[in-house]
């Protein structure tokens, strides 16, 4: 690691990459093994080491504190000198005018935008004098404009001597501002390569070692018919800003229907306003029941209502432990989460769930020392297992599943493809939510593209390439330039 | 280079979660606590009074279960404590911290006291008895749904607010036991309905606690089957795990809060019954006597478990009767119960870090060649 | 007769502003300490212990040390509460126990040790009445300034007070500044509002939470001591004290974490805890009404509680990681 140069750390979720940075931040403890700073080994055992040392990091959640304003959150932990915000405020004005950062100091941080944000995060240590920064996933929240703004920041700062480490899983970024490159895998170095003499394909590989070809069995769909349609849905955040806007599509039974975009497109308020969990400020979803041949519009329904209108919907939402599952809970009492009303009385009846849990722990091959295990103490993949042979078990019609394969290694991703599959063979309408856009090529029937709120294409899943679906990613933020502009 | 060397120092201790202990281990951990909160006591006693503390802790036996009437009394003492504390439980199981058990307990107990004193003479037995139940149970549980409705609408800290009812509660009791005192301005009721005992619940037994003991042993069953087994003791616990979940599984989180408060608010308008019809049969400021907060540490440390709870109020009001009795035998002042008391549960919360949290101690050459 | 209500009102409210001064600095940090009812018996009872060895010390009790009347309580006084204090931390914050649990163990424990002691002292002197007098003490901590009463009404309201009232405005006023305008001030601050933030930024969430909590309980105690040796003219009763601890933490709520604020809502607080006496001598009233008017501290306090929950306004909002521990690995 060089001054004057920007390096880029690149591996698949979950290859270690932000234990690593966070082990140089001081957060982690590591077991063994040194890291050295100007040639002398350092000893780093908490943040405030990580400071002496001018090392700065920038989370991808970010450390500011609500209620606090801009420059408060900046001098904060900073012990030298005289307290004086006034005087701070000038210096850090002055730092933002150098890189060209723009904002407002005085702004409180829970009225910001999350790219204010971020600006505050790194404000924050160039403020504290750091050399070394290390930006976690820095681009994940962003428009293609703001990480346009981040990355001729980070060029500029680049050139002020700067060191600066970008996590990420994105080739096209790592490739567009880095010098070099060291690529992560499971926890292991793989290589460091200049990126003037790399190209997609060798980091690719060196990210996933031996190039796999994803090979996912695609049948074509069966009778497909109109399940579920969405007209017009608009949804707002609560501080009224739309999330969701005008969005129109139909899925079908029988077909998977995936969703690309950039992470916080809107894609987890989609699938939760058609669950009942988000309230619409207009349109309808439509239903069409293929027992009774019914439609029925479950706008403003709650989880509640939409099933006893008879729609069987399985959801597995993104965040499992936090939304899916109930961490504390053992899988049994996890399976009962959908079906505890069932039965009369006032009684839950734990026989049936019971069941259901031992044949997905053996169906889907969980690993667990038993069913009476609580779920947090499962890896990532077994959870996921759980969540997802829950939400089949439901024989659901519909079935909406996002990021189903994030943190999982290969052989459990692909048994989630499988199921998926499964489930549209047997006529259940599909939707996939991934971040893979080989995974979305080679998966789904139809790619819905979704930016920044808005539907920008809907693509056959077996012509479109990823340049195709990664141009409409980026779409709606231009005409929505233009439109501001008018 | 101070800096370095101190940050080297705090390594020394490296404390981390632990998974799951077994059973057993994390009692033995409880059951050590317990033990050197004992001796810590045995110490401090005999500081005070210089005696054997062999002989202190017989005395405190003695005083606990020397007699039959003092075991009646222990008993009718652990249900009432227990009768709180099962109140307590369906609401820190949805993590709704409910201090104000003290007020609820207080408002049920007024609302008996009430019924008592106006209807006495006016009802026949068997249905003022009914009214009297009733009463103290709406009244318990409308004095706890009032804060469960704020939080559930607009997030208002429920620890905070309970915690304020309880002085209310407490204010509105003083201001009838004026309005009703006998004689007019002693500014004390007195024994309600001594002659006719009109609304006082049957006494069974030697002691006539025998029917206090049996309700709230029906009760501790209750409330254990109704958190593990009913739907609703389901989603309460879904809902203090994780909201988020609950709203995606479709359980209305606003009205489980509520009505887990109104649970939890009815079963302390029940000690309130048991208080003031079941055994004082009068009603002061002080009728739930700092229960509704013992009751809190009786559950936390119960894990939220009603069978468990049996054994911790137990442990309790044991300690605090064999204190009284230490204090009376040696001369000491009755507080010293409390003083032990709360050195029983700093141990015994103390006691929990090390069932949840390992520490690794690391010795300073370990360090050094890092 | 209004500036001898307000004088009245004054007396009373200096024991909620030293109670809710203390537990603001310890909310501030993230810590809910119920356990100031109990410090604040602790601080008191310390302070009458130490004034009570040394009184008894004494050979000529007509002529004591100045100095050392008003240090040895004193002293005593911040031990107590201080090693309260410590319990509370190393419990919550090492041990990372819970904190109502702990707080109102230490209520329990705290009121037990008061009385306790109270009630030792009280069998030692055998007196006739149940209390404990230190008249010698409390001449010396209940001393005015030396012009007050030359200075008519405004002597009575602003003068006629003991020293440690004026610190205990002083100390609120020091806090205030402290919290709003000093490096330190953030620091706490950024602690209770997300001490893992605090943490990553390199501030020891630890130690200021153990110091915030220990410096709170001393100024909380000091509270108890006001009341023994200056309100109470040096008597201490058991439980006399009665429920000024709770009073103390429903004013720190009513001052919505303002400790500047919280020197006139003491005083608020210190009226309606004695209109009733006023009142009575304008519309005689019964027994029965003033218990109803000394229910009005909380329930003003339970709206003020409502009020900011429905505004939603973040700066009024209880510090955010309020009543919870802090384990750094636990993210």
């Amino acid at each position: 690691m060089y001054n004057h140069e920007i390096l880029s750390i690149l591996g698949e979720n979950g290859s270690g990459k932000t234990t690593l940075m966070n082990m140089i931040s001081g957060i982690y403890h590591p077991d063994e093994g040194q890291i050295f700073i100007g040639g002398k080994e350092a000893v780093i055992h908490s943040p405030k080491d990580a400071y002496r040392y001018k090392i700065g990091m920038i989370h991808q959640h970010f450390k500011l504190i609500d209620v606090f304003t801009a420059v408060e959150n900046i001098v904060l932990g900073i012990n030298e000198g005289k307290y004086d915000l006034k005087a701070a405020t000038k210096v850090v004005q002055e730092t933002c005018e150098k890189y060209g950062f723009e904002i407002d100091l005085n702004k409180k941080i829970y009225q910001m935008s999350v790219s204010e944000k971020q600006t505050v995060e790194i404000v924050k240590t160039l403020y504290r004098g750091a050399d070394i920064l290390i930006l976690d996933e820095p681009t994940a929240v962003l428009t293609p404009q703001e990480i346009d703004k981040l990355f001729a920041v980070m060029r500029r700062m680049r050139d002020d001597g700067k060191a600066i480490i970008i996590i990420t899983h994105k080739l096209n970024e790592v490739l567009s501002i880095s010098d070099r490159v060291s690529v992560l895998r499971k926890g292991e170095y793989i290589g460091t390569v200049n990126t003037c003499e790399a190209n997609e394909s060798i980091l690719t590989e060196m990210m996933v070692g031996e190039k796999v070809s994803l090979n996912i069995a695609r049948t074509e769909p069966q009778n497909a018919k109109k399940r579920l349609s969405l007209t017009n849905v608009t949804v707002l955040s609560d501080d009224g800003r739309s999330i969701l806007k005008n969005v129109n599509f139909t899925a079908n039974a029988g077909e998977i229907l995936g969703i690309a975009g950039i992470s916080g497109s809107g894609q987890k308020e989609l699938l939760e306003a058609i669950a009942g969990l988000q309230h619409l400020k207009s349109g309808s979803i439509l239903y069409y029941d293929p027992f009774t041949g019914k439609e029925e519009n479950l706008r403003d329904k709650t989880p509640m209502q939409i099933k006893n209108l008879g729609v069987r919907l399985s959801f597995v939402p993104e965040d499992r432990l936090g939304m899916g599952l109930v961490g504390s809970m053992d899988i049994t009492d996890n399976m009962m989460l959908r079906s505890y009303r069932s039965g009369n009385g006032a009684f839950v009846h734990r026989k049936a769930p019971q069941d259901l849990a031992k044949r997905v722990v053996k169906d889907l091959k969980v690993v667990t020392p038993g069913v009476q295990t609580p779920v947090r103490r499962l890896s990532g993949g077994n959870v996921q297992k759980v969540l997802v042979g829950r939400e089949i078990s439901a024989s659901p019609t519909v079935l909406m599943a996002a990021y189903p394969v994030r943190g999982l290694d290969i052989n459990s991703s692909y048994m989630i493809y499988n199921l998926l599959t499964e489930q549209k063979e047997n006529g259940v309408a599909v939707i996939f939510v991934g971040e893979d856009l080989d995974v979305l090529t080679e998966l789904c029937d139809r790619i819905l593209v979704i930016s920044g709120g808005v539907v920008t294409g809907i693509v056959d899943g077996r012509g479109a390439t990823k340049e195709e679906l990664g141009l409409l990613m980026t779409k709606a933020h231009h005409s929505e330039k233009e439109g501001a502009a008018q | 280079m101070s800096q370095p060397q101190k940050a080297k120092h705090e390594q020394l201790l490296h404390i981390s979660k632990r998974a799951a202990l077994p059973m057993w281990k994390s009692w033995l951990i409880r059951v050590l606590s317990v033990v050197a909160s004992l001796i810590l006591c045995a110490i401090i006693i005999v500081l005070f009074t210089g005696d054997n503390p062999i002989q202190i802790y017989a005395t405190m036996i003695k005083g606990a279960v020397g007699t039959t009437r003092r075991v009646w009394g222990l008993l009718q003492n652990v249900a009432m404590l227990l009768c709180v504390s099962l109140a307590v439980t369906p609401a820190f199981k949805m993590r709704f911290w409910n201090i104000g058990a003290e007020g609820q307990v207080l408002m049920g107990g007024l609302a008996t006291a009430s019924v008592m004193i106006l209807f006495g003479s006016k009802l026949p037995p068997a249905l003022l008895m009914v009214v009297v139940i009733l009463a103290s149970i709406v009244a318990g549980a409308i004095w706890a749904v009032i804060p469960a409705i704020f939080k559930a609408f607009w997030n208002t800290n429920e620890t905070l607010f309970t915690l304020m009812m309880n002085y209310i509660a407490m204010q509105i009791v003083s201001y009838f036991v004026y309005i009703w005192s006998v004689p007019k301005g002693s500014g004390k009721i007195g024994v309600i309905n001594a002659a006719t005992q009109a609304g006082w619940l049957p006494s069974l037994g030697k002691h006539g606690y025998l029917l206090n003991i049996l309700i709230v042993a029906v009760l501790t069953v209750a409330v254990y089957i109704y958190l593990k087994y009913s739907k609703h003791g389901y989603e309460l616990t879904v809902v203090g795990e994780s909201e988020n979940t609950a709203r995606y599984i479709g359980i209305n989180v606003k009205k489980v809060i509520i009505r887990t408060m109104l649970l939890s608010g009815a079963l302390c308008g029940v000690a309130g019954l048991l208080l003031v019809s079941g055994t004082d049969h009068t009603i002061t400021r002080d009728t739930a006597a700092g229960r509704g907060f013992t009751a809190i540490m009786v559950s936390w440390l119960a894990k939220f478990n009603p069978l468990y709870m049996v054994l911790t109020s137990l442990l309790i009001v044991f300690m605090q009767k064999g204190a009284t009795e230490i204090s009376t035998v040696f001369g000491l002042n009755d507080s010293f119960s409390d003083i032990i008391t709360g050195i029983i549960i700093f141990f015994i919360i103390g006691s929990e870090f090390f069932i949840n949290y390992t520490v690794k101690f690391r010795s300073s050459k370990e360090v050094a060649a890092q | 007769m209004i500036t001898s209500f307000l004088h009245r009102a004054v007396m009373q409210g200096i024991p909620l502003l030293f109670g809710s001064t203390g537990e603001i600095i310890t909310e501030k940090s993230g810590n809910l300490n119920l356990g100031i009812p109990g410090i604040m018996y602790v601080g008191g009872i310390s302070g009458v212990i130490g004034a009570f060895l040394y009184e008894n010390s004494l050979t000529d009790k007509s002529n004591p040390n100045a100095f050392l009347i008003i240090a040895i309580p004193l002293l005593s006084c911040l031990l107590g509460s201080f090693l309260m204090g410590l319990i509370y931390s190393f419990l919550t914050t090492t041990l990372r126990a819970n904190q109502n649990v702990t707080g109102l163990a230490l209520t329990t424990f705290g009121i037990g040790f008061g009385n306790f002691f109270g009630g030792s002292l009280i069998t030692l002197v055998k007196t006739d009445v149940p209390s404990i007098t230190l008249s010698l003490t409390s001449k010396y901590f209940a001393k005015t300034l030396p012009f007050a009463d030359k200075c008519g009404w405004f002597g009575e309201v602003f003068l006629s007070y003991s020293f440690l009232a004026y610190f205990a405005v002083l100390v609120a006023i020091v806090v205030a500044i402290m919290l709003k305008r000093t490096r330190v001030g953030l620091n706490l601050r950024a602690v209770g509002e997300s001490p893992a933030t605090a943490d990553a930024a390199g501030i020891s969430v630890t130690k200021y939470k153990y110091v915030a909590t220990c410096v709170g309980s001393m100024i909380a105690g000091l509270g108890g001591l006001y009341y023994v040796m200056d309100y109470a003219s040096g008597v201490w009763s058991n439980d006399a004290f009665g429920d000024r601890g709770w009073l103390a933490i429903a004013l720190v709520i009513f001052t919505v974490w303002r400790p500047n604020i919280g020197i006139l809502g003491s005083i608020l607080f210190g009226g309606l805890y004695i209109v009733h006496n006023y009142l009575n001598n304008l519309i005689p009233m019964n027994m029965s009404t003033q218990e109803l008017i000394k229910m009005a501290p909380y329930v003003v306090t339970v709206l003020v509680l409502i009020a900011i929950s429905m505004r939603k306004k973040r700066e009024t909002q209880p510090p955010a990681s309020l009543g919870l521990a802090y384990f750094r690995e636990d993210r």
